[in-house]
């Protein structure tokens, strides 16, 4: 009998194919033969420069040849690689533990050299926009240094992705006591202000492993976060430079309408922190610059089961999961990056925290996942698949959006994610004890214009298709899209502390009021024009500040999606919104009634939402979170300013 | 785009300038030498892999009708501009290269030593390198600018191997629907981004200069209500109010 990396029964001539696969990639390793000469001797490669799709070289490769047999295995990868993209080597799935981050440590204040300084230290090095506002605003609220202090390196870093492949060269970050990708997660607390030191030693440019800009400016997505710790696109900086970061960690609301401590409703709790460098910020996530920033508060969300709202406790039932896909040299088995693309990039591997396809020993008890997209162009729908019981709907909980509890939890069969877009949801392991189960993303994607729609595809109209070509619908059967991660269960029964939102009548935060009248109604329209990615026929340019918002005011914003078929994940920094209306309907969905931070513009939508403008000055963006779309410029700048103006198309 | 473009070009590609600040903040296990020789062949090899997914040798033919290859005399070693037109094009085409001689403009004699600029015929049956001749005459093109025709089939390749295409194949075959970015890039490097033809030109020649001098400083932009502090007050970026079109990185 023979078995996939899935365990499943195979062929004998599928299982020989995976092994001249697997072979003929260890010899191309094992005798350094990457170079075209030695391609050309193996007749690996034509004279034109192409690799041969010689049988074996990628298991994938022949089964993508042939779209008329559909790869039905569970875990099969349905991805249409455009171009010139080859596929990946194959990896063995679930033989390797889920990468847990570990939490970042603080250092002493007085240990950074240079001592901070409220103004920006650009003689010793700092790039950054202006003087800390919060320590300037109230020094009592937000001493300076703060009480908590980071400082972290980002530079290169070796990992392993999977063991079937070699040891990886990418970017991440260290706080001093570890060195990972995704970086170490922060554990913040409201009321208690941090400062990070960023320090970027990325290797010099000239040794960057084919992709990646070592220049550097990290977002905190999401935070509520003066304009000169925000992490704006344009305020990068080369490696030696230095950019100290101040995060109040304060809520909305605490200088303007909720003076002195902010509103409680605007409580976040998942936000994460990525490399924003215009134009490469694709480039440099995928190379792995992000981590997790989970915001806790006293009251309700304490990170302590048996306190406030009773979510599983962090950090051993609270787990950050960031979710990519990449692409690796089929020859080097080296992480890859189209260099040449305008639209969208997918990966045929699907990595968790770091690694392609973990798996997760869980106990027969309730988790708290945090789920987070990072991109750079796929959106997920998670299911929870029990592959011994395919027709079974396995419903778990969606207790908050971007990162923000909901009014109450809600049930769900399947929750969508686009880039950048977190989502918190609650699984309960009991019914599964002793059992296996996945989650498992069904969303068809074969490009970078976002899901199929959701009838299906129309033949011949764009460049690929996927295994699944006539099949009426954007997702496909239970065990035929993508397991990107298994979960072991115990079968030993432990006492679970956490609210159950089956039976109890749980609720969260209230949405704040969105009942005022805005003071100006501006209206975006995401085009393309030429293949040139356009907000209201403009174009990112860091010199160039499209519309001053007015400090404290309440303003709706429109979102016009003038891209036909394309869906964008929009992203607006300062202060989140709520979605009024979808093409003049409310929001059908349950969890999109909810505070977000990235709104997925939909085909040939019209999304109005509502902002309040609070508390800091400074200037920020709104862009387009497919990272290739937001690096050829579907981005624009504005200003908080005390007085605003009154473009209605900015 | 005066003093600090014009600089000396920093003889070889990649050798960066030692910037202010301290590269004593990068800890010694991260700058060690053996780190260095890894990364060189891994760089070498990447390099390759890039050479041979994107750059295929072909044989082009310049507006003086002089034959060149694509990697070896155009893009091997060099910062370039990439963008595809053609010289009948009335849509987007005039825009962008109009936009392109202001950029060749702020780049000044830079433009033909550490940069190179190509345009790439989308209709290389009828722009014959005498059309591309007069269409550079026309629009007052300089030297370091070369426009390229060839075989239809070679250059329908690279447009597709660079990415100048859309997944919508019914768009992707209206040329007059043809893609109007700017590919910038350092091929030793492995540098490349992209830029909207119909960005402003001040903003395209930025983006190619970061190519040329990688690790350069560009200062932030203050926000207009933040008060003045004494180490940046002679910053003059904070001067120019939100929204001016005009202000630019010096």
């Amino acid at each position: 009998m023979y078995r996939n990396v899935f365990g499943e029964k195979v062929s004998r001539r599928r299982y020989k194919e995976m092994l001249n696969a697997a072979k003929n990639r260890r010899e191309l390793i094992a005798a350094g033969l990457t170079g075209r000469r030695d391609l050309l001797k193996m007749g690996l490669l034509t004279a034109s420069g192409m690799l041969v799709a010689k049988g074996g070289l990628s298991a994938r490769a022949q089964v993508a040849a042939t779209p008329s047999t559909p790869q039905t295995s569970p875990g099969s990868f349905n991805v249409c690689q455009p171009g010139n993209q080859a596929a990946s080597p194959p990896t063995r799935a679930f033989i390797e533990p889920l990468p847990i981050m570990p939490l970042a440590r603080t250092v002493p204040a007085s240990s950074l050299s240079p001592a901070p300084t409220i103004a920006p230290n650009t003689a010793g090095g700092e790039v950054r926009a202006a003087s800390h506002q919060a320590p300037l605003l109230n020094s009592g609220m937000f001493p300076f240094p703060p009480p908590r202090v980071y400082q972290v390196h980002q530079h290169a870093i070796q990992v392993s992705q999977s063991p079937d492949l070699p040891i990886q060269t990418i970017w991440g970050f260290d706080d001093g006591f570890h060195a990972t990708s995704p970086g170490p997660t922060y554990q913040a607390n409201y009321g208690i202000s941090q400062l990070v030191r960023n320090i970027n030693a990325l290797p010099p440019v000239n040794q960057n492993g084919g992709f990646g800009m070592p220049s550097v400016t990290t977002h905190l997505h999401n935070g509520h976060t003066p304009s000169e710790s925000d992490g704006n696109p344009c305020d990068f900086y080369p490696r030696g430079n230095f950019c100290d970061q101040y995060y109040p960690n304060v809520l909305a609301g605490f200088n303007s309408d909720h003076f002195p401590t902010g509103d409680i409703n605007e409580s976040l709790s998942t936000l994460w922190y990525h490399d924003h460098r215009v134009d490469f910020t694709a480039q440099n996530t995928y190379k792995g610059l992000l981590g997790f920033y989970c915001l806790f508060n006293e009251f309700d969300d304490t990170g302590d089961e048996s306190t406030g709202f009773h979510l599983p406790s962090f950090p051993q039932f609270d787990i950050p999961l960031a979710f990519a896909d990449k692409v690796y040299d089929p020859s080097s088995g080296l992480l890859a990056f189209d260099l040449f693309n305008l639209d969208g990039i997918l990966g045929d591997k699907f990595l968790v925290n770091g690694r392609i396809q973990p798996f997760f020993e869980v106990q027969p008890r309730r988790y708290r996942f945090r789920l987070l997209d990072t991109g750079p162009s796929r959106f997920y729908q998670f299911f929870l698949t029990d592959l011994t019981n395919m027709g079974a709907q396995n419903p778990f909980f969606v207790i908050a959006n971007d990162g923000n509890l909901l009014p109450a939890p809600v049930r769900v069969n399947s929750v969508r994610i686009g880039v950048a877009e977190r989502v918190d949801i609650i699984i309960d392991f009991k019914n599964f004890a002793g059992k296996t189960v996945y989650l498992e993303n069904r969303l068809r994607q074969i490009n970078g214009m976002g899901p199929v729609p959701p009838q299906g595809l129309v033949p011949g109209q764009v460049e690929c298709s996927d295994a699944f070509g006539n099949l009426l619908s954007d997702t496909v059967p239970a065990g035929q899209g993508n397991l990107l991660l298994q979960f072991r269960v115990s079968g030993t029964p432990v006492t679970d502390g956490s609210a159950d939102p089956n039976i109890d009548h749980i609720t969260y935060y209230q949405l704040p009021d969105t009942t005022a009248t805005p003071r100006v109604t501006r209206t975006f329209r995401f085009d393309r024009l030429n293949g040139q990615w356009s907000i209201n026929g403009q174009f990112m340019d860091c010199n160039h500040f499209r519309f001053r918002v007015q400090q404290n005011s309440v303003e709706n914003w429109i979102l016009f999606n003038a891209t036909g078929d394309w869906t964008h994940p929009i992203h607006i920094h300062l202060e989140e919104h709520q979605i009024l209306s979808r093409n003049r309907v409310p929001p059908p969905l349950a969890v999109e009634r909810s505070r977000k931070d990235v709104t997925q513009l939909h085909q040939n939508e019209r999304v109005l939402l509502f902002f309040r403008f609070r508390d800091w000055l400074g200037k920020y963006p709104i862009h387009c979170h497919n990272v290739i779309h937001e690096d050829h410029a579907m981005m624009g700048l504005w200003n908080v300013e005390p007085h605003g103006d009154t473009v209605l198309v900015p | 785009m005066t003093n600090r473009s014009r600089r000396e070009f920093l003889g070889a590609l990649g050798v960066a300038p030692v910037v202010a600040g301290g590269l004593s903040m990068i800890p010694a296990s991260v700058t060690g030498a053996p780190v260095a020789s890894a990364a060189d062949r891994a760089q070498e090899q990447a390099r390759e892999a890039a050479r041979l997914r994107y750059f295929p040798n072909l044989t082009l033919h310049t507006q003086d009708d002089k034959k060149v290859r694509f990697y070896d005399d155009l893009i091997k070693g060099k910062v370039v501009t990439i963008n595809f037109f053609y010289a009948k094009c009335d849509d987007v085409c005039p825009i962008v290269t109009s936009n392109l001689v202001k950029v060749q403009e702020l780049l000044g004699d830079q433009v033909g030593r550490q940069v190179f600029m190509y345009s790439f015929s989308l209709k290389p049956a009828e722009d014959t390198p005498r059309a591309l001749k007069e269409y550079a005459k026309m629009h007052g093109v300089k030297p370091g600018w070369t426009f390229l025709t060839g075989k239809p089939e070679d250059l329908e390749r690279l447009r597709r191997t660079l990415g100048f295409t859309t997944p919508d194949l019914r768009a992707d075959k209206d040329v007059t629907n043809h893609i109007g970015n700017i590919r910038y890039g350092n091929e030793p490097l492995m540098l490349w981004g992209a830029t909207p033809g119909m960005a402003s030109p001040e903003w395209i020649a930025e983006s190619i200069e970061w190519m040329i001098r990688p690790d350069a400083i560009r200062l932030p932009h203050r926000h207009p209500a933040d008060r003045p502090d004494n180490s940046r007050s002679e910053h003059k970026h904070h001067e120019h109010p939100p929204g001016d079109r005009a202000s630019h990185v010096g």
